[in-house]
Order: structure tokens, then sequence, then C-alpha cells
């Protein structure tokens, strides 16, 4: 019997196969639902808000392995293979203290082998992944906050101007072409030279502030604060990629209102009641001194439990009430961990009256930290229904 | 040009190769593109069904093969035609090393039992059935969207060293209604081989009792769960049904590696050795590109932690041979896998030989040659081979809720699962079962412990 094999040339397709690629990508999407799971414990550093965007963080994608049966390490006896050399039993080939790497062989087949892989992600990136999904509406600059800066930026290029704005690379260019159609040319001459001309533009202005309010009243706990945290630093995260500039700052208060560094900020507990309108008195303080609306586009967040004295009430509606009309929006999130009861508490009450009257001004509930993704996609789009409206 | 020249030495190698006895079906050599050729090394097959999980073993190779950690000469895929590819950047000299390597590979795949009794089952024509499959998959994509798919995928790959390689390739279903004796329900081959040995009686079971899904711990459970998961749709049940194939499919190629690889290297050198049409120069670069395939990863005074299985395949190849002849070695090619090969030919006179032992590697890291023993260096060799390199996990009982429990031999496998990565492996499991699953095991100091799955969260 002869046997007749063939030797062809695999087809010209071949080389644009990139089915491996494609699940590579699906492995990437993985990894980014898989850090959205994992962003409370990744958003956990004190300084995170005003600390630098440069910051990273670790994934371990062990996260990601697909995972199959295997048997559990064994910490009591030793790990038994066979290997090849010279060698006698009782020979120590290493010494303690050391991972053994073993390179699984070069046959691409089907034993997993193991992937460690550790990704460095940006913060600013999974945020920005985040921002992409939820989809959110542009923010609202304020309309009456027309006022600009002027700028001068540069446009065109001229054969007169001053000396300092001599565009090199452009004046040597000009002065090859010339030379390339002169008969014994020179080397430069004044007609080469092109200076890059300047324009008086209107920049509209793209400050905002950004002040946080935090209850830290006794009844604020731990899980309490964490999830205002987890909220404070999605919500200025969104601010952030609108405007140019945005300048924080932290508000606590009991029955006292007190101006905090960000550490502080979340670390303070006070003892006694509540007075809300302590925070919202030295919030306007802050705007009316340092922040002029005019110029400023400004947002207050508010993060409590809810409880508020009643004695307080009329205090701290009028001062909510005149925040609205100075800022831009203000949101009011009650943080309530782990009950998904809806009880009407003081808070509660006093925002949904503002609400109907028309205040730009938004309240959302959150048990839990998922919510803080409900919460913002709330604020951000009554904010931006409520600029549009204006 | 260069490739009318490895037409011709192809040619002249498959004439000599049959004048020595080799019996193969044909094979389709196609020379392919770098990029290509790590597609498949990925994912077993030139097609396949899409996975995340290939993606990260994509990376993976990407890198090794960056780094050049990792080359690849050629795969072969059995089958009738049998399908091999070669990389088109190799040289020809390296090239035609590679056929005779694939002659060799045609050759033991043709007459090996394990390989002879899939052929039977599946039919030469694997390759093109799983590219058919993916395209299926493809299909089901677009009709029932990625999450669906993928979560079956995700169940049938976790699972896919867990089939039962004894059982037909198409199975039927457990006999239903009242059973009598225990050895109808032993259904698979070698139990029933294993029950008439002489001494071995039948297990007393009750009589007639009610039969329980599955009768008697279920190995394959790719299968299992592919016939009685309570609400799986058709198409789902397909796909089960095409990773166990697949699954059955690379089975001879595990089971048989060192033979495989060792029989393949030994024909190329003889080829090579033979072909006395090669150029010399030629000649000289395809044994170097030899010598640095089948060479002990210990070369000279070092040691080495892992056994090359071309190397040793190969020296147990030669000695046979030597001893015993071709025609008893064509015989062993046939009957063994390489649990027989190892210990039926790993003599201790060749492992001294090639100075093979054991070694220990504790907790720490620190690592010490424990023994010389034959029968330990075997064992060591063919230890992850066992159960498909898998632990033992078996379908235990089907309660009439549609509730599932599955049980770990731990006996069997010495010690306990890993119990976070059995906790995500359930969680798959039950997406597809949707029904509750556990999984009874033992934990690090041998208490049993058992793993339940989470209630599904509709989403």
């Amino acid at each position: 019997m002869t046997v007749h094999s063939t030797i062809s040339t695999g087809s010209p397709w071949y080389a644009l196969f990139s089915r491996g690629a494609r699940d590579w990508l699906r492995h990437n999407e993985k990894v980014r639902e898989s850090v959205q799971q994992h962003l409370p414990d990744l958003v956990a550093g004190s300084d995170l808000i005003t600390g630098s965007e440069e910051r990273t963080v670790h994934l371990p994608v062990r996260v990601l392995e697909h995972a199959r049966f295997r048997l559990a390490d064994n910490q009591m006896e030793s790990y038994r293979n066979a290997g090849q050399g010279q060698g006698q039993p009782g020979d120590v080939l290493r010494p303690a203290q050391q991972r053994p790497d073993e390179d699984d062989e070069a046959e691409g087949d089907n034993s997993e082998g193991e992937v460690r892989l550790l990704l460095e992600l940006k913060v600013d990136d999974i945020v920005d992944w985040l921002w992409e999904e939820l989809k959110l509406p542009d923010l609202q600059p304020k309309p009456k906050t027309t006022l600009s800066e002027d700028e001068f930026v540069r446009e065109g290029w001229d054969k007169r101007g001053a000396r300092a704005r001599l565009d090199r690379r452009r004046t040597v260019k000009e002065a090859v072409k010339r030379r390339a159609i002169q008969q014994d040319p020179v080397p430069f001459s004044n007609e080469d030279l092109r200076f890059r001309q300047l324009v008086h533009r209107r920049k509209p202005a793209t400050n905002a502030v950004v002040l946080f309010a935090l209850d830290v009243s006794a009844s604020m706990t731990d899980a309490e604060r964490k999830l205002a945290k987890t909220f404070f630093f999605f919500v200025l995260q969104g601010i952030r990629r609108k405007y140019g500039k945005v300048e924080t700052r932290f508000i606590a208060h009991t029955t006292q209102a007190w101006e905090f560094s960000e550490p502080d900020f979340f670390q303070v507990t006070g003892t006694g009641g509540t007075g809300a309108s302590t925070a919202f008195d030295l919030a306007i303080e802050m705007i009316e001194a340092e922040y002029d609306p005019a110029q400023y586009n400004g947002y207050l967040f508010y993060a409590s439990d809810g409880e508020n004295f009643t004695e307080d009430r009329s205090a701290a509606t009028a001062g909510l009430a005149k925040l609205t009309q100075l800022l831009n929006y203000v949101g009011y999130v009650e943080t309530v961990p782990g009950s998904s009861r809806v009880t009407d508490t003081e808070m509660k009450s006093i925002c949904a009256q503002l609400e109907q009257n028309g205040a730009r001004l938004g309240s959302c509930v959150l048990n839990q930290p998922d919510d803080i993704w409900k919460a913002i996609r709330k604020f951000f789009m009554q904010e931006a229904l409520q600029g549009a409206e204006v | 040009m260069e490739q009318e020249e490895l037409t011709n030495y192809a040619e002249k190698i498959e004439t000599l190769a049959q004048k020595l006895g080799l019996d193969y079906y044909p094979v389709d050599f196609e020379v392919v593109p770098n990029n290509f050729m790590m597609e498949i090394s990925v994912y077993g097959l030139p097609v396949r069904m899409p996975h995340w999980s290939f993606g990260i073993r994509y990376i993976h190779q990407l890198i090794r093969q960056g780094m050049g950690h990792s080359r690849i000469f050629e795969v072969m895929f059995p089958g009738d035609p049998c399908h091999a590819y070669l990389v088109r950047d190799n040289s020809i000299a390296e090239n035609t090393l590679v056929v005779a390597h694939v002659i060799g590979h045609a050759d033991f795949s043709k007459n090996n039992h394990l390989f002879a009794r899939f052929m039977e089952m599946a039919g030469g024509h694997i390759l093109e059935q799983a590219a058919e499959r993916a395209h299926t998959i493809e299909m089901a994509l677009a009709e029932h969207g990625q999450q669906r798919v993928e979560q079956i995928l995700d169940a049938a790959l976790a699972l896919e060293p867990h089939v039962d390689i004894n059982q037909p390739l198409h199975r039927r279903p457990y006999p239903t209604g009242f059973s009598h004796s225990a050895k109808e329900e032993s259904a698979d081959p070698f139990s029933r081989r294993f029950h008439r040995l002489p001494g071995e009686a039948d297990p007393q079971l009750p009589e007639a009792r009610r039969r329980t899904i599955p009768p008697t711990p279920e190995y394959d459970l790719l299968w299992f769960i592919a016939n009685y998961a309570p609400e799986m749709e058709g198409w789902e049940r397909d796909i089960f049904l095409a990773v166990r194939e697949e699954s059955f499919y690379f089975y001879p190629v595990f089971a048989c590696q060192i033979m495989n690889e060792g029989w393949a290297s030994y024909w190329h050198a003889r080829l090579l050795r033979e072909a006395d049409f090669l150029p010399s120069d030629l000649y000289v670069s395809a044994i170097k590109a030899h010598s640095d395939v089948v060479r002990p990863f210990a070369a000279d005074n070092q040691l080495s932690l892992s056994i090359n299985p071309y190397h040793l395949g190969f020296s147990i190849w030669e000695d046979i041979i030597e001893k015993y002849g071709v025609q008893r070695a064509r015989q062993i090619c046939k009957d063994e896998d390489d649990f027989g090969f190892i210990r039926n030919y790993l003599t201790p006179e060749l492992a001294e030989k090639l100075d093979l032992f054991v070694y220990e590697a504790d907790h720490e890291g620190g690592i010490r040659i424990a023994e010389k023993n034959i029968h330990a260096i075997r064992e060591a060799i063919l230890a992850p081979k066992f159960n498909y390199g898998a632990p033992r996990v078996a379908a235990a009982e089907m309660h009439v809720d549609g509730s599932l429990e599955l049980i770990h031999d731990h006996k069997d496998d010495g010690r306990g699962l890993d119990i976070p990565r059995a906790e995500r492996v359930l969680e798959y499991v039950t997406r597809v079962w949707r029904r509750p699953v556990s999984l009874q095991t033992v934990g690090g100091s041998g208490h049993p412990r058992v793993v339940s799955s989470k209630p599904i969260v509709k989403s």
C-alpha cells in the first residue's frame, strides 16, 4: 500500500485568524467586571479624594482564573516528583525559603499552565470604564456663569512677528523648499521666516467647588462612613470629568460644624446630637467668602443617617434652600447600611419638601455599595435635566 | 522553491518509512504562519469554540513566545487523514525533521489501541466536526446571547477532564424501573471484565429496590449533566456533549504522551539516519534540531526537576528495540499506554543510566533528592496522569427535588479538594444544573467537608 500525504501552504486567511485575540478581549471584559465588584475595597485609602489621580491599584488576576477541581495543596506532606540528573538520595538541591518555579512543557496541551498576572490599573482608568457604562449625561455648567477668562491661543503663522515666536521648524522647511528650486541658493533669507501668531479668545470658566458634608454624630458607624466615602469618591470623579479645576472642601458636623482635611474628615467622630443646619451655614459662609457663585460651579453632597433635631428643622430647611440657590446642585444621601426598610427620617422629609418646590436638590438612600451607582445615576440625570430646564 | 524541496524530501521519507514497515493514514501537511500555530496550541484544535479562558492562555503563550521560552515545531492531529501543521518560518531542515516526526506519530495513532478505539467511536474527521461545533456555538451566541452561552461553557470546560473514558462515546441513559442484580448496573466493559475475574464476587445489593440516579457513582460528569440536568435546553446539552467528545479525543494524546513522543522521535531519528538522499548539510542541521528536542532537560552535570518526555520515551523505545526487535516494539505500541509502558519497560538499569530520581519539595521551598527506587520513580512519573490528571469527583445522587450531590473520592486521591476552587466550579455547575448542588470532600485536617452552592440569583 502506498500512502500519499500532501503538503500544502495553508490558506492565506490563516494570517488573519484572531480568535485568540477575541477571547483575550472577552477576558479583559471579565477583568473589568471583577474590578467593579471589588471597587469598595479598592477605594479604601484615606487620601483617596485629594490624592493623586495617577495612583494605581494592583489586582491579582487570580480572581479570573477559570476554576477546575484541584486537589488542595498539601500542607503536611511534601510534594514529590521525578527529576533527572546526577545526584544521590539525600542531596539537597535547593535550601528552603525559595519557591520552586517549574517550567511547564513547551507543547501546547490540555494542562492548565498556571497563569499568574498582576494587573496594575490606574484608578482613573477604572472610573473611566464605569462612567462609560453608566452612560451619564454631561453636566450642565451653571447657565449664569457665563463669566469668561481671556486667554491667548496659538493659531496660524505669518511672515512677520515677534522674534520670540519664531517657528524654527517651519522656517527651515521653507528654506529647504526654496533651496530646492534655486540655483546657487543662500542658506536662509528673510522670506523664509515664519512666526507663530496668537489670537485672543474668551474661555468659559470651568472652575468648580465640591463641598462634602458629613454627619459625624455618634449614630454614624463605620459601615455608614464607608458607604458615604465611596459615594463621595465616585461622585467627585464624575464632576472632575466635567470641569477643568475642581476644589474640594470637607465639612463635618454634629451640633456644630467644622472644616477638616480629608484624612481627618473620615476619621473624626463627634458626640452628641445632630444639627444639620450648622453644616449648611458653614457651607454658605464658605461659598460667600471664597467661591463666588458667579464664578464657580458649586456642588454640595451631604451624607447622614437621616436623623436631625426637630428643633433644627426650620433652620436646616432655610439653609438648604439657600444653598440650592447658590449652588448648581445639592445631593443628599442617607446611609442606612444593611437595611432596606423605608423609613421617613427628618432629613428626608426636608429634602422632599424642597424638591417639591423645585429646588435643585436630589436625595437617595444607600443600603449597600451597589446603591451608590443608582444614586450617582439619579443625581447626574437629575442635575442634567434641571440644568437644561433653567 | 523551498516548498518543492520539502515536498520532494517528504515523498522520499514516506517511501522509506513504508519500506521500514510504518503503517499510517495519509497526512495532510499544512505550512502555516506562526500566529496560526500559536492559536492551535492555545485552543488544542485548529478551530474550536470561543471561551474567555482561552484568552488567558493566549496571553500566556504570547508572553512566553515573546520571551523565547517556547517554540512550537509541529502540531499533529490524528484522524483519517491526519492533519499536521508546520511553521512557515522554520528552516527546511527543521521541517524535514518534523515531517519524519509526524509520520512517527501517524503510525502510532493508527495502531495504538486508545487512538484506534476513539476513531472507531467517533470516526476520523474530528477536526472538521470540532470546527462545525464551533460554528454551532457561534450561532448559539448570536441567538441566546453571550451570558447564556458562556455560563454553559464555563461549566462544561471546567469539567473537561471529568469523563469516564471506559464508557462508549455515544452512551445510552441508565435503564429505568427496578433493578435486580448488580451485574447489569456495571455497564462499562472494564467493570464487566473485572467482575468476571476469578474470586471476584458480585457485590450484594438489596433485592428489587427502586433505582437511584445514578445507580453507581458516576464519574462521567459531562455526560451525566448533559443527560440528567433537570432544566437544560437541547442546545445546552449539545455543548456539554461537544466538550465531552473533544475531551475523549484528547485523552489518548494525554495518556500516551511519553510513548507517542518517544515513538515519533525514534522514527524521525531513524528515518533521517537512513535517508541517504538528504544533502549532508541539511542532515546535520536536522540532526542538530533533533538533539535539541530529544535531550534531557538536565544536560551534562546539571540536574533537572522535570523529565523531558521526548527523551524518556525515546530512550525507552531504543532500549526495547535493541532488546526485543521492532516487531515486539510495534506490539507494545499497540497494547500499552503510558502506565503500562513506564511500569513494564522503564527498567531499573535504564533508570540508572538516565539518572532518574525522585525529589521532594517541602512547602518552604526546600528540595532534596528522596530516592532512586524504581517503583517510586515510575509512580512519580505517572502520578500526574491518573484520572486524566483531575481529582476523582463523581455524581453520587440526584434527589427527588432535583438537587445534585457530588462526592469526591478523597481516599483515592489521598487528600481533599482545594476548597475555594471547588466552590467556584460548583457555582458554574449550579448555573447549569439550575438546582442546588453540593459536594462532599475532606478539609485540610481530614475531617469531612461539604461545599454547597449558593442559591441562584436570577439576574
